[in-house]
Parts: C-alpha cells; structure tokens; sequence
C-alpha cells in the first residue's frame, strides 16, 4: 500500500531504487534503526492525521469528542509517545513519534519553548550519562529527537511571533523541519506566495531551520538536496479516509467541488516529505542529530563543568576518569 | 409616492408613511458599522470586500520580514460611503491587526472591548448635551464578525474569553471564512460541537430569540441559527470556467464558486447580514447594547452624585452638580475599561 518513490529527477529516482546503505552507521537487522520523530504545532493543523499518514495506520485514534466544558481550560503541553514498527523499502526501523498536544492552544503559550527544550535536553543528558558509565548498557535505547516537524498555519502571511520563537529557540538542538498544515486551503499562486514570505522571513530572522546541504562532501547527494529544499516549508494534507479504485488504494479528501489526493505530488509534497522522512534522509537527520547538533551540547555541557545527576553507583574516581577521558577526545 | 389607490373619502391615507420614511431615509442616508475580530491570515478582509463587492479593506497581515510584528491589538477603522438604487450607507469597518497574533494573548480583546464601549459613551455623551445635534453620527458597532479556525475541534480558550466579553456589548456573528479546508462533514461536526459550547457557556451570539417575532421571523431566525457558524469562503478573484465568470477560488483539484449553496455559506451569510436583517442588526444595537450600557453608565452617575451630595452634606462643600454631568460620562467610562 506504500506510495512509489516520488521522483524528482533522474538521480533521486536511481537512488531510491536501491536500498540506500549509510556508511556512517551499522545497522542492526535485528533491531532496526531507531528513530524519533517529534511533531510539534497548534491544535487544528494535521498532526494526529499527519502522523496516521505517515505510518499508514491509525496510530492515534480520532479522539472523541470534547466535553464543552473543556473548551476553554486549555491543557498544559503533553508529550505522547508512540511507538511503531515499520519496514520501509527493506530497513527496519524502529520509530517513535513524540506527538506535542497543548503547544500554542493557550492563552499564554510563552512557558512552551522551555518544556520543548527542557525535554530535547533531557534525551542529550540521558546520553551523556549512558556514555560515560564504565559499564554501558549494551541495550541502551537512544530517545534523542532526530528530528522536529513544525506545522505552520497556513495564513498567506508571512511567520507568526509563535512560530519564529520555536524555531529560534530549538533550532540548535534539533533538526527542524518546517511544513505547512492545511495546505489545501491555498490555490497554487497562494501557496507559492506564502513559501516565498516564510522563507524571506528564515533567512530575514536567521532562524535554524534543517539545511539539508548540510553535508558538502557528497556532490550527488548535493544537488538533490538543493531542489528539496526548493520545496521548503513543505505543504501538507492528510487525512483518514482511504478510496479504493482500479489502481489501487488512495488516500484522498472530498470536497463538493473536487478531491484531492494526498499522495499526488503535485497537489502537495505529502509524498516527497514521507520519503525524507522515512527512507532518504534518516541516516542523515540520525547523523547530524549525533555528530552535530549532540556534540556541540556535550561541549557546551562539559565546558560548563560536570554533567547533569551524578549516578549514584559511580564513585568519584569514575567520574573523574570519565571527565579526564572526555577532554582528551577534544 | 402617488395618489392613493382608494379614492373614497373614508381612505385616510396613514398607509404612506412607508413611503414618506423611505424618502427621508433616501436623503439622509445611514450609518453601518462592522467589527472584524481574528486572528491574522483567518480571511478577515477577503470576506468583508467579498460581501460588499468591493475593495474596502486592505489585509493588514504581515508580508515582509522588514514589517515589524504587532505586539498589541490595533483598531483600525475604515469609512467610505456606497450607493445602491438611491441608498446611501455609510459603511465603517474596523480592522484588529494584532488580535490572538501573539505568544501571550492575556488581554488581547481589551483594546477591541474598549473601542466598541467608547462608541457607546460617545453616542451617549452628545445624547445628555443640552443642545444636542438633530441626528447623532452613529458610530456605534452594529455587528462584530468573530472569525473561528478552521480545523481546530471546537472553541479555543481564547475564542470562549473573548465571545463572553464580546457578546455583552455587541451583536456577534460567529464565521469560518476559510472554510475550503474542511469537507462537508468536518463542517457539519464543527458546527455541531461549536454550537453545543455556545450553549454550554451561555454565549448569545445574533440573532437572539425574541417574543415580538411573527412566525415567519421564527422560522427565518431559526434556519440562521442552525447555520451558525458560517462556513464561508471569500474571494475578490474572478475566474474563468467553462467561459463563465465566477467569483471563487482556482485550486488544483477543482474550482469553488462561493455564489454556490454547497460549496458555502457565503449568499446566505450576505442574504443574512444586509437583505434581511440589516435594520435588525442597527436597532437591536440601540435597543438592546446602548441601552444595557446606557443604564449602567446613568446608574453610576446616579451613585456618584448621591456620594457627592453626601460629602457636600457632611464637608459643606458646594457641588454644583446638574452642570457637571455630561462631561462626567467619558471619566466614569475610563474608569470602567
């Protein structure tokens, strides 16, 4: 039932034929790779269905109706975990999704960024503990965000002061991805005006987004990463209802005056956006989350001095060992 | 206008003051003043220049990355006069860049709030002055469109906050103005869940059920209710299909006519707002909202001067109170926001 392989060019088509192997990481077979995805956004744009979308099943349930008298109690930020197997193209992976309800659905959202950080941090510390025990943990799972995908509310404007705060303030410590929710309220013309205001507005506020160049070695990779991020903020649609026809099964929404199919790459980049996401650039997102983005923090950390709780197994001696080993790395 | 159709003497002839209203209205024109409350990039202007068929408003959203964001609510009116047939109107609508835009919208709606009382205050000072003008320029707000999201599953914390204050000082439309994103039956239950929390937390939004209304009123008044919110979509584009000139929106996958009763709401929103219950909206402004407000204001004059009387009873000072009473309202006003 997976969507075929978009195809941008010739070279992204040839790539994704084959099973792309990372030659920055050994993948388990058993285990699968693991993966978190954490989507982050205001009620009302996509999230639930984007993520039942992605995974092709319905991981969180429509939920049900709300009582009328919880409309205007905002609930404080949650972080729902959800945990799915999925085999994309031959690569297990196993793949958390960190599902954000509450963000920005207040009155006051302005405590949001310090959960969310407080939150991504938390994952680098549990890290940076792991790390430096003498005796690690050989099934230790690694819970840091690999990547944050960020709904935008399609205004036809430009950023809202929401949306450039989350991405200023987290940029540094997690890949940011920037897409549009609902973005079939906007004809082509609007839609184009739009990306072009965002990303006015990123280069404008300097703001952290995913630079998907990010690695200039590889030349190939190079150019078809310049056309994706053409393609920035992605548009998204998603939805729950599937149509069966003579091709197959789609996932579409109907309107009275036609119906739009999410995986058709030219009404939305749904489908490019799921194969960044689960096929093409994981093991990138996976690598600049490790080598980059947790290096600097375990910097910033140890510069600081001393790390986070102390283990109370560890003696002093260990944790100096532990420093003394770190600084040589340096 | 011509010589009534019964000749008998026993015809009076009282029927024409339809017609004699009709020619003083025609000289004198009238006053029409929207509100416009939501967040930015809701539709807001779209649909305003779509209902009246022109370019009256500009959107005051923020299109550059040199615009500086809007910390508060800012209220923006715009007047300008329009013709039909004869009629003139005055048609003031009042834009709040800024409304729900921020990271902490604490107190967003208290410059919108404060404006529409102001307008009440000021009706009400030229009301008490000695000499007062024949006709009082009314710029009272006759109705307040409030502009939902569309996609969210109900009322947001801040939609409830500002309906509540909302609806004690003017008539309330509740409106989707992009509501080309949601499917038929994603309308159907928002509309059903909102009306159900309208209700829940004691909001009247317009119109309001009243004993005076005939049948046909009822039954009218009804239909509008269950139409409530208005899933609208506006659009001030022409387009061509087929050869036809339409008012609506091109998208990828088909072409929305907002003239059409099942793409939207958008003829019965007009139909509502300016064929059938214009003049319903302006008097129930003076009659229910003015006068609400006008007694309390006449009450704290009343308190306030029997204080006064009271302190000049027992301080011997000399109050002379008739004279200070009108340029009182505005003070007790400022101190009431």
């Amino acid at each position: 039932m997976a969507p075929s392989a978009p195809s941008i060019n010739s070279t992204m088509s040839s790539r994704m034929a084959t099973a792309r192997p990372s030659s920055y990481r050994h993948k388990s077979e058993k285990r699968g790779m693991t993966y978190n995805i954490m989507l982050v956004g205001q009620a009302g744009l996509g999230r639930r269905t984007f993520l039942n979308t992605l995974c092709e099943r319905a991981v969180i349930a429509s939920p049900d109706a709300p009582n009328p008298e919880t409309a205007n109690v905002a609930d404080p930020m949650k972080f729902d975990t959800y945990e799915v197997a999925m085999e994309e193209e031959g690569t297990r992976i196993s793949l958390t999704v960190i599902d954000t309800p509450g963000f920005g659905d207040g009155l006051d959202n302005t405590s949001c960024f310090k959960q969310l950080q407080d939150y991504i941090e938390a994952q680098f510390d549990e890290v940076l503990v792991e790390e430096s025990r003498v005796k690690r943990n050989r099934r230790y799972r690694d819970h840091r965000i690999h990547v944050l995908v960020y709904f935008i509310a399609p205004t036809g404007h430009s950023l809202r002061e929401l949306d450039i705060e989350l991405i200023r303030r987290l940029g540094e410590y997690v890949n940011i991805i920037p897409v549009i929710g609902r973005a079939d309220s906007f004809t082509v013309e609007e839609l184009d005006a739009f990306r072009a205001n965002v990303m006015r507005d990123i280069v404008y506020y300097k703001l952290p987004v995913y630079n998907f160049c990010w690695d200039e070695t590889d030349s190939e990779a190079l150019v078809e990463n310049r056309e994706i991020m053409d393609h920035i903020p992605f548009s998204v649609v998603t939805c729950d209802e599937v149509f069966d026809n003579e091709y197959g099964s789609v996932r579409i929404r109907r309107y009275p005056w036609g119906t739009i199919e999410i995986d058709d790459e030219a009404q939305c980049d749904f489908a490019l956006l799921r194969y960044i996401l689960l096929n093409s650039h994981i093991a990138d997102l996976i690598n600049y989350t490790e080598d980059m983005l947790y290096e600097n923090y375990r910097t910033k950390k140890l510069e600081v001095g001393g790390y986070g709780e102390n283990d109370e197994e560890e003696d002093d001696d260990e944790e100096d060992q532990a420093l003394g080993a770190a600084k040589k790395q340096e | 206008m011509s010589a009534p159709a019964n000749d008998s003497q026993d015809y009076v002839g009282f029927d024409t003051i339809t017609q004699q209203m009709e020619r003083k209205f025609l000289k004198r024109g009238f006053n029409f003043n929207v509100i416009l409350v939501g967040e930015s990039g809701m539709g807001k202007s779209t649909l305003v220049n779509s209902i009246f068929s022109s370019h009256l408003v500009d959107s005051q959203g923020r299109r550059t990355a040199q615009e500086v964001i809007r910390k508060t609510t800012e209220i923006s009116p715009v007047t300008q006069t329009l013709e039909e047939n004869g009629v003139r109107v005055r048609l003031t609508i009042i834009d709040t860049p800024g409304f729900g835009d921020q990271c902490n919208n604490e107190g967003c709606w208290v410059p919108v709030i404060k404006y529409i009382k102001d307008q009440h205050a000021a009706y009400l000072e030229r009301e008490l002055k000695p000499q007062r003008d024949r006709v009082i320029n009314d710029t009272r707000v006759h109705a307040c469109l409030y502009f939902l999201n569309p996609g969210s599953r109900g009322l947001r914390p801040l939609d409830v906050e500002v309906l509540k204050r909302l609806t004690e000082v003017t008539n309330v439309i509740p409106v989707i103005a992009k509501s080309d994103s949601m499917t038929v039956e994603e309308r159907t239950v928002f509309k059903r869940r909102i009306k159900e929390e309208l209700v829940f937390h004691r909001i009247a939004v317009y119109p309001y059920p009243s004993e005076e209304d005939g049948e046909e009123d009822r039954l009218l008044n009804s239909s509008i209710r269950d139409l409530v919110p208005f899933a609208v979509v506006g659009s001030e584009e022409i387009i061509d299909v087929n050869g036809t000139p339409v008012r609506g929106r091109r998208h990828g996958w088909g072409v929305i006519n907002i003239f059409d009763e099942t793409h939207s709401d958008f003829v019965h929103l007009r139909n509502f707002m300016l064929r059938t219950h214009l003049s319903d909206l302006i008097e129930v402004t003076s009659q229910r909202h003015y006068e609400q407000f006008r007694t309390s204001q006449l009450r704290q004059i009343k308190e306030l001067r029997a204080q006064q009387a009271a302190a000049a009873a027992s301080g011997g000072i000399m109050a002379s109170m008739p004279q200070q009473a009108p340029p009182q309202v505005p003070a007790i006003h400022q101190s009431m926001a």
